[in-house]
């Protein structure tokens, strides 16, 4: 744009600092501060203290839970979303926008909210619950199909709202090119559609995944609390949170935030690759 | 291209999509609402009344709007320093912004007791002035001021860095003192991505759980809000109070954000057709 206006020498005067002080202090008292408290906390009594704590079977087994379901989670969330992104942009059909509308209510909706909209449908006294589980024997509420249902409905729009915007920018003369080159549809969207795609959908994935670690509202209520059963990671620091099991908490917390915002830096470091390809 | 005739392969995928949102979206959703009004009206109608859900509604209420309101100033004021200023430092400040998204709300509200809580860092100052914030509704106000951080500051940036700067030039050259520019010229191109934050703010706020639920303790009467009403209902069993407070809540944060989105819709229509006449 106007680089000569926006790069124009400015001194740091009163008013500037009048707006940056402020601005600094708000974003150090209510992140910086908590967080070098609990990592503070968390390494009271070094680093084999913090792992002891990790690894104790309640623990290990919630964090462990935690990964699987998430990364499953991730797994659909990225291959529904991609198919849902490409049929929203390239296909025209009846009921389109009402779709389209709906991507986005997870975002909206409360996630306590939707645990117990899911418990509704799929608990134990609801018709299809007990459909489900007498003639499939599959338990959704209360066992690990339900959190992978709870974290797919709460991250749902991260990959198609990633994809989307992506999709609707790319160039269409190359799939009309090998299109007339004899490319059957699939051969096109291979060779051609889906090398664009593929970062796009890697970050709204890891964005997904980065979400479903630290999910509690959900997971809470569809999954109960069940310690080396259906209890996850969020759950768990709760839970020692309330027996005051102070070291236990921090550790885990520590390993939650480290996850997330690892995933999330490298979410963010792919898409930076991909907005300098365009 | 193929958009009028499609073939077997489209219509798969349309019909893939629409049952996989169907069963994961829009299935729950009407459970929901079938299992609020599964008695009769009359028993949705008495739960919605009843002291601990209005008591629950009105806390929820009240913590939200000072939320929304401490974030409409800081969040608009982070975004412009970030955009207009350079420091050093500057960088650092911007990926902060983002940890709120990331961190789980339960570990949120761990970290508010490790500093509020009994043994925690400020308790003892705390103690001294007699000041309650952990298991208290203070405690709940920074709780849910830490997980909305984020909403308005990542609405207003991009509106910053796109204000038409030839204006505020012209405003300074003309005479105008910075603040008749700011009310005059930037803030009515603001304005709407300043209200799309407010409504996502909003609804986060109000339907915070986790996080009030450790610094809170949710202590029926003092310190339970809509969520944790909800949760409180479902652990006794009371299901038709659950549901209630949930289509209640859900309906709201819907409403909130899907009219903040027709409003942005609408002002970016009035811009386009602006900028056409000008062309003309």
């Amino acid at each position: 744009m106007e680089h000569s206006l926006v790069q124009e020498k400015q001194k740091t005067g009163f008013s500037e600092w009048m707006l940056r002080l402020p601005s600094i202090l708000y974003l150090v008292m209510m992140i910086v501060i908590p967080l070098i408290v609990i990592i503070q906390d968390g390494f009271r009594e070094g680093i084999s203290g913090l792992v002891h704590q990790i690894t104790l079977p309640i623990a290990w087994h919630a964090i462990l839970l935690t990964l699987w379901t998430s990364a499953l989670m991730t797994i659909i969330n990225a291959l529904m979303g991609l198919v849902t992104a490409y049929v929203l942009v390239r296909y025209d059909f009846p009921g389109k926008r009402i779709l389209n509308a709906i991507i986005d209510l997870p975002l909206s909706i409360p996630t306590l909210v939707t645990g117990v909209m899911l418990v509704m449908l799929y608990g134990p006294q609801q018709a299809l619950g007990s459909f489900l589980n007498e003639s499939l024997g599959l338990q959704i509420i209360f066992a690990p199909p339900g959190i992978v249902l709870a974290l797919l409905f709460i991250s749902f729009p991260f990959v198609v709202r990633t994809v989307q915007p992506v999709l609707e920018d790319l160039d269409r003369s190359q799939e009309d090119a090998a299109n007339t080159l004899g490319a059957n549809s699939w051969t096109t969207f291979r060779k051609v559609v889906l090398p664009a795609l593929i970062l796009p959908t890697l970050s709204g994935g890891l964005l997904s995944f980065s979400r479903a670690v630290g999910e509690f509202g959900a997971v809470v209520i569809v999954a109960g609390n069940i310690p080396l059963k259906t209890q996850t990671a969020a759950v768990y620091v709760l839970g020692a949170v309330e027996s005051e099991n102070r070291l236990g908490a921090s550790a885990v917390s520590l390993l939650l935030i480290a996850m997330s915002l690892f995933v999330l830096m490298t979410a963010n470091i792919i898409e930076k690759r991909w907005g300098a390809h365009q | 291209m193929n958009k009028d005739k499609k073939g077997l392969g489209a219509w798969t995928l349309i019909l893939l999509v629409i049952i996989y949102m169907g069963f994961l979206i829009i299935a729950p959703i009407f459970a929901l609402i079938k299992g609020a009004f599964q008695d009769s009206f009359d028993a949705f109608w008495q739960s919605l009344t009843s002291t601990a859900m209005l008591d629950s509604l009105w806390l929820s209420l009240k913590i939200a709007l000072l939320v929304v309101f401490i974030q409409a100033i800081f969040g608009s004021l982070i975004a412009w320093v970030l955009v207009r200023q350079d420091f050093p430092g500057k960088s650092i400040l911007n990926n902060l912004i983002d940890i709120p998204f990331a961190l789980s709300p339960v570990v949120v509200g761990y970290m508010l007791l490790l500093l509020f809580g009994r043994n925690g860092f400020f308790y003892p100052v705390l103690d001294a002035l007699n000041i309650k914030i952990a298991f208290a509704v203070p405690g709940m106000f920074l709780a849910t001021l830490f997980v909305s951080l984020p909403f308005m500051i990542r609405e207003m940036i991009p509106v910053i860095i796109n204000l038409d700067r030839q204006q505020e030039y012209a405003a300074a050259t003309l005479g105008a003192n910075k603040w008749i520019s700011f009310w005059r010229i930037i803030f009515p191109q603001m304005k709407s991505a300043f209200i799309y934050g407010i409504s996502l703010t909003l609804a986060r706020a109000f339907g915070e759980f986790g996080a009030v639920l450790v610094i809170g303790g949710g202590v029926q009467g003092r310190t339970e809000t809509a969520t944790l009403f909800i949760f409180r209902s479902i652990e006794e069993r009371q299901n038709i109070e659950a549901y209630t407070a949930s289509i209640l809540l859900g309906a709201f944060s819907v409403l909130i954000v899907s009219l903040a989105d027709s409003f942005k819709n609408a002002q970016k229509k009035k811009q386009k057709m602006g900028s056409i006449e000008v062309r003309r």
